[in-house]
């Protein structure tokens, strides 16, 4: 009896398996390259900031930032520090009321989940700068 | 859903198991569907697993789905093709902020890995050129000379040199073909093509002027990082 299982069975099984491949969606993932600046963030009282460079770079090409703005390539090379992006420095170059909202928005920036650690973000990490 | 359902009422004549076989059939079927026309997903900002989902930023901000479903598709990373979407105008990113940046322009492919198992790597300096600045690069990731950086791919899958990027915010190290993907015939072909169009200067009035230094003449030196 034990070796002619009901057909239903089967088709059972095969549906079980369609729903899992279809409906076994991926476990919440931040979106690729997405950085969390927190070395000093959170010590100072602020959430982590979450930068999405999925956003800035449909509007912005890398050297913009990279070359033009000084924002060192390598994830953790840049120590960035609120002073300097008040006064027009990093971030504060577009971030200025003007070309993009102001640093009175603290909120909007500083919009990461307590704890998190700095370092890119968004899978496809190999060894490299998305484990920082 | 048609073919696995039609499957069902086939009759196989000769085969034993019939109706395993057949279930067996739907369930490949199903498995190797046909892909819709665009199933990219993207977890929205609240979702993401960095945000907030209580902070007043993901009500604000942009969602991915909204900025990148317009764009052209791909597999890995942010499901786009940058340099695709670029190129053919979806998205027209700013070059510069405030002063343009002088930098020189160089559009030469370069051939690397020419000893290694994998096939041979194209690198293209135009596209790169389109997003970056010579500086981001050169030299501190990669001296201009030829085969004077020793470019490995440990290295690589650690974060540095190509690793920088690719792995990060370029198109992630998973897609080994998209670098690798010159056949090694060819790429000595194409090689030799440029040796003999240096021989007779006349033949190349189109390839742009390159600082004489930046080739040297032996493809040999260039190996895999040892």
């Amino acid at each position: 009896m034990t070796r002619q299982r009901h057909p239903l069975v089967l088709v059972m099984a095969a549906i079980l398996l369609e729903m899992f491949v279809i409906f076994a969606a991926p476990p919440a993932l931040a979106e690729y390259a997405d950085v969390v600046l927190n070395r000093v963030a959170e010590a100072a009282g602020m959430r982590p900031v979450i930068f999405p460079h999925w956003f800035h770079r449909i509007r912005f090409r890398c050297k913009v930032c990279h070359a033009e703005l000084g924002f060192k390539m390598r994830a953790g090379a840049n120590q960035i520090k609120m002073t300097d992006i008040i006064d027009g420095r990093f971030c504060g170059a577009c971030h200025d009321g003007e070309t993009a909202w102001s640093v009175e928005n603290c909120d909007l920036c500083h919009s990461g989940k307590a704890g998190l650690p700095p370092g890119i973000f968004g899978g496809h990490e190999t060894l490299g700068p998305g484990r920082w | 859903m048609n073919r696995c359902t039609a499957i069902m009422f086939v009759r196989l004549p000769c085969v034993p198991f019939t109706r395993f076989a057949k279930c067996l059939l739907v369930l490949m079927l199903v498995v190797a569907r046909p892909s819709p026309a665009d199933e990219r997903i993207w977890a929205p900002i609240a979702k993401d697993g960095l945000r907030d989902p209580n902070g007043p930023a993901v009500k604000v901000l942009q969602q991915p789905a909204d900025a990148l479903t317009p764009l052209s598709p791909d597999t890995a990373g942010n499901q786009v093709r940058w340099v695709r979407a670029l190129k053919e105008g979806q998205i027209n990113p700013r070059a510069s902020l405030r002063q343009p940046l002088v930098s020189e322009k160089y559009d030469k492919d370069v051939l690397l890995n020419l000893n290694g198992g994998m096939p041979v790597v194209r690198f293209p300096h135009s596209i790169h050129n389109e997003w970056l600045d010579c500086s981001n690069c050169h030299d501190h990731l990669f001296k201009k000379q030829r085969g004077a950086s020793k470019i490995s791919m440990f290295l690589i899958l650690q974060g540095e040199q190509c690793g920088v990027c690719h792995g990060a915010v370029a198109f992630p190290l998973t897609e080994c073909a998209r670098c690798h993907s010159v056949k090694r015939t060819d790429a000595m072909a194409e090689l030799e093509r440029e040796e003999a169009a240096k021989a007779l200067p006349s033949a190349a009035p189109l390839s742009p002027p390159a600082p004489t230094n930046e080739r040297a003449p032996s493809p040999k030196k260039e190996g895999k990082g040892k």
